[in-house]
This record gives structure tokens, sequence and C-alpha cells, in this order.
């Protein structure tokens, strides 16, 4: 079991700290949302336990293994990281794009072998890219675009799947369905799933967990019901928010001018 | 299936270029001529053909498929299609290097010139990346900024040596060569020598292929893709400087050449460096044979720098992409 964890994590850029003392286990089979107001370190937490960049004190561990004593190439095979912007002038093809995943997994040479051409098949089979496989990257719609990305991240075989912000350039719709098929494809490949999240709907609806992100320090940790409740949610983002609940979903909406100003 | 036969297209268009490139000239040679010397005879035209043309046009189509090869790599690296190692500064830092041995040895400088051509466009390169990555992330501006510093002074520098080396007085010729871009008449260990670097270059760019297409999505996602960024990037800048280092010892500093083929091929072979960087060769390789055909031509007797046939009609041509891509 794929087990990622987070010890006594403080990072931060420069002089200026971000992440003040993190400890959070990531578990298989999860969906675990990450919330937070802007700045609460979220996507530095998320870079961290990519190993993007080195904590300044404490430790990412996968597996029990610190991540700063893996590889860039050790690393890609384990953790798989879906960007926030995928923005490219270069004509790639959808197919050439999810290929990318494989570059961590290709020989000296650089040749693919049936294993990896299997991977890319089976990962645009599983986000329905078939139809769209020749299509410049460049000429998708955004939901299209998420989708080869997503992909190409599937394609690595990783067990870990972090997530930033994955719903951002979607509609409502799309959102659903795109952070849907996340968590189904954590609960049926056993993956450890992080996903940075704005849309605390998405976070209640979705995940299977909810952890929520304030000043560099985790401030609540659990179930969405636990972790989405009118005193964290005031607590974390301010003042203007108002938690409900619909068929034991919580959801969180601004509150209107009339009733915020009673 | 496509790509091989756009790879067929451009080796025959190499091949034509060379064969023009090798019958034509500012003497007129009769074709059974030129095939005669080729086969070894003697007289004359033969020398012509043998030790003039053809190891210019050789040199010729090293240059063209090199700064092809480099500029692929480079706009590769930045995501920008509007890289090569002109506007970097890597040729400045290569033709620095060359006056500078010049300078400093004099005719006996000679053997060394590519290296120190190659030195210096690795400083350059080293250079330009280090301004570039001040504040962590590196941009298509500063680069581009550095490299227009770095052109700036490279030239100042070369002026300065220029004017108070009386030893480079006497070889103003080649001075002038190396910065307006005239293919040298060159002897063929140089030549051998200078093919060694080339095909070592372009070996280099085919094997990091895969990892540059890694940089689509940029710097950090190449990472998580399992590319380490600092080692990948020394790496091209290595082979780009060969290359670079290459070209400019045969020729000097050649404008467009590295821009507009990478980018222009891109429309037919796709994003994908292992095609781009094997494509690039070849086309940049018939475009340099054909544009220096043009510069021996073109005013006979005397003869244009290959350096001003490829800005003449390059640049005309990169506007022309330039328009086309901001209509469609």
């Amino acid at each position: 079991m794929t087990r990622l964890e987070a010890v006594g994590l403080r990072a931060g850029y420069g002089d200026r700290p971000v992440l003040a003392g993190v400890d959070l286990v990531l578990a298989a089979g999860q969906t675990t949302a990450l919330i937070g107001p802007n700045g609460a370190g979220k996507s530095t937490f998320l870079r961290c336990l990519a190993g993007l960049i080195a904590p300044s004190e404490g430790s990412v561990r996968l597996d029990g293994a610190e991540l700063g004593s893996l590889g860039r190439r050790a690393i890609a095979r384990r953790i798989a990281v879906v960007p926030q912007l995928f923005e490219t002038l270069f004509p790639f093809t959808v197919e050439e794009v999810v290929r990318l995943g494989r570059v961590a997994r290709l020989g000296a040479l650089g040749r693919a072998h049936p294993r990896d051409h299997r991977a890319v098949a089976t990962a645009m089979e599983e986000l329905d890219l078939g139809a769209l496989s020749g299509r410049r990257i460049d000429t998708l719609s955004g939901g299209e675009r998420q989708r080869a990305v997503i992909a190409m991240a599937l394609a690595q075989e990783a067990d870990v799947l972090l997530l930033d912000e994955p719903t951002v350039h979607l509609d409502p719709a799309h959102q659903r369905a795109t952070l849907a098929h996340i968590a189904d494809l954590a609960a049926r490949r056993r993956l450890v799933v992080l996903a940075v999240l704005h849309d605390l709907n998405l976070a209640g609806a979705l995940c299977d967990r909810v952890v929520l992100l304030h000043g560099g320090r985790i401030m609540a940790d659990g179930s969405p019901s636990e972790v989405l409740t009118d005193d964290l949610v005031r607590g974390a983002f301010g003042e203007g928010l108002t938690v409900g609940t619909s068929e034991g979903v919580p959801y969180v909406i601004p509150a209107s001018l009339a009733r915020f100003s009673q | 299936m496509r790509f091989a036969f756009v790879l067929a297209v451009l080796a025959a268009a190499l091949v034509a270029s060379i064969a023009a490139g090798v019958l034509v000239g500012a003497v007129a040679i009769a074709p059974s001529d030129v095939l005669a010397a080729l086969g070894g005879a003697g007289g004359p035209s033969a020398t012509i053909v043998r030790d003039l043309r053809l190891p210019r046009v050789l040199a010729a189509v090293l240059v063209g498929g090199s700064l092809a090869v480099a500029g692929a790599m480079l706009q590769g690296l930045l995501r920008n299609p509007l890289a090569d190692p002109y506007v970097t500064g890597t040729s400045a830092g290569a033709s620095l290097g060359a006056v500078g041995a010049i300078a400093i040895g004099g005719a006996a400088a000679a053997p060394i010139v590519p290296f120190a051509a190659f030195g210096g466009a690795l400083a350059a390169a080293a250079g330009v990346w280090r301004i570039a990555r001040i504040g962590g992330h590196t941009t298509v501006l500063t680069v581009l900024l550095g490299g227009i510093v770095l052109t700036s002074f490279a030239g100042a520098v070369i002026t300065l040596l220029l004017v108070a080396n009386d030893r480079l007085a006497l070889r103003v010729g080649t001075i002038v060569d190396l910065l307006v871009g005239g293919v040298r008449v060159i002897d063929r260990t140089e030549l051998a020598l200078a093919a060694g670097v080339v095909a070592a270059g372009v070996a280099l760019a085919l094997l990091l292929a895969p990892r540059i297409d890694a940089y689509a999505f940029g710097e950090e996602t190449a990472a998580t893709l399992g590319v380490d960024p600092a080692r990948t990037t020394t790496a091209i800048l290595a082979a780009t400087a060969l290359l670079a280092g290459a070209a400019v010892a045969l020729a000097g500093l050649v404008g467009f050449v590295g821009l507009v083929v990478p980018h222009a091929l891109r429309g037919i072979v796709g994003a994908t460096h292992r095609r781009l960087v094997a494509a690039s060769f070849l086309a940049g390789a018939a475009a340099l044979a054909l544009a220096d055909l043009g510069a021996r031509v073109a005013l006979a007797p005397a003869e244009l720098p290959v350096g001003a046939v490829t800005g003449l009609i390059g640049g005309p041509f990169f506007l022309a992409l330039l328009v086309r891509s901001r209509v469609r």
C-alpha cells in the first residue's frame, strides 16, 4: 500500500516561510481535497509533496523513503503531477502529449517499448481521448485539454496523483465530471490522490477527505462534513460565507448582502 | 509514413542542393568535367571543383544543418519559436572566442579556432542562462535580452581587438567573414574535424529529443515527468554550443537559418523533437548550400557573404511566417 507522508514539513521561498510545520499521511484509494484561502500554502505543499522544492525542515516520505534521496526519474515513476497551466506554442498532438508521461521510463536511447504504448493507449481510453488522438492540443477546448493532461499523468503509471486546481478552467458540469472521474480512478486503482481545490463544493461533494490549510498549518482534517462547518470555513476564509447541507453533503455559498449585514 | 516521406523529400533536396553547389559557380565548368574532377581527373577545373567548390559546399551543409538543429533545441528548451544560437548570443560568444584565438595566436592559432569558438559558445550560453535564471524562472524575455546584451558586448570587444591588435589587422578578411557570415574555403582536415563535431552535436540532440519534448509545458512539468531540469538544460546548452561553435568556426555569424528552419518545419513534421531535429538538419543543410551558391554567383566574380543572403531571404520569410501565424 502506497503511503505518502509529510513530517514536520517547513518550506518557503527565500526568507519567506510558507509552510510552518505540516504533518499529513495520505493513504491509497482515497481522494483528498486540499483547501484553504489564497496564500495558505496549498501550492507550496503540493510542490513539496512532488519533490519540486526541498523542505527547509522536516521531510516528505514515500513508503518510508525520503523524497530528497530519490532522483527525478525515480520520483516520476511513483508520483505524477497534473499541472495547473498547460499552454504550449508548439503543435503537439493529444497522443504526443500523453506519451510525455512515459519519458521517465524510456530506454537509454529514448526508444518506447510495447509496455509504453500500452500505457499510453490505456490512459487515452480511460479519458475517452481516442477520437482526439491526432488533434493538436492548441485546438482543443479547455475540458478536452484538461483530459489530455490528466491522461499524460495517468500514463506515468504512478501510484500517487497530485493535482493543482485541476478544474480551474472548466464549466461546472465538466468540473464535476473531471473530479468524479479522478475520485473513481483513485478508488479503482488504489491511488493516492491529492487535489488542490478552490471550489469548496467540489471538495465537499466528491472527495473522501478534506484538509484545510491556513497560515501554513493544517487547521482541520477529516471528512467533508467534519471540515466544512460554519466555524472552520469562516475561521479560515473569513466572514461572509454560509455552510449548508443538501442530502448530507455540505456546501458553501456566499452569504447574501442582506443576511451578511444583519 | 508521412514523416518518412517528408524526410525523403528533404534528403533529395539536400542532394540536389549539393549537386547544384558543385556544378554551378563563378567559373563555368561543364557538368561532364565536374564529374570527371570528382572521379579524380586533373587540371585547373578539377582543382576548382575538388579543392574550392566541394569543401565549401560541404562546409555550408554542416553550417546550415548545425544552426537549424541548434535552433530546434533552443526553441524547445525555451518553449518559444523566437530562439536560435544567433539571438541567444551563443553565436556571438563563439565568434568572440574565434577572434580572440586569432588575436592571441595569429596564424598559428588556426587549428584551435574551432575549439575557441566552441569555448566561447559554451561560455556565452552558460552566461545567458545564468542571467536568465536570476529570480528563479527562466523567461524567454530575459534570455533574449541577455542574448542582445552579450551580442553587443561581444561585438564591442571584437572591435576593440580589431583596432588594437596589429596581427589582426593583417587578417581583416577572416574577421570580416566571422562577423558577417562567409563560408571560408577550408582544407580537408578542418572539414573532417568540423564534421565530427557536428555529428556529435546532432547525435546528442537526437538523444536529448524526448526530454526536450517534456519541456512542452514548462520546466517544472518536465521535472515531474522525470527530467532533471538542471542536468538536461546543461546537456542541451552544451550540444547547442558544439553546433554553434562548429558553425561559427566554418562560416562566422549566419542568421535566420536557426530561427526559420525549425519554425517552418514544425507545421509539417509536428512538434516532437526527434522528428524536428532530423528534418531540421536536412532542411537547414540544403537551405544553406543553396544560400551559399547564391552568395557565390549573385554578384560574380564578387562574393556576397552568405550571412547577407540568409538575412535577405530569411528576414522577409520570417516576417511572412509571423504575419501568417497572427492572421490565423
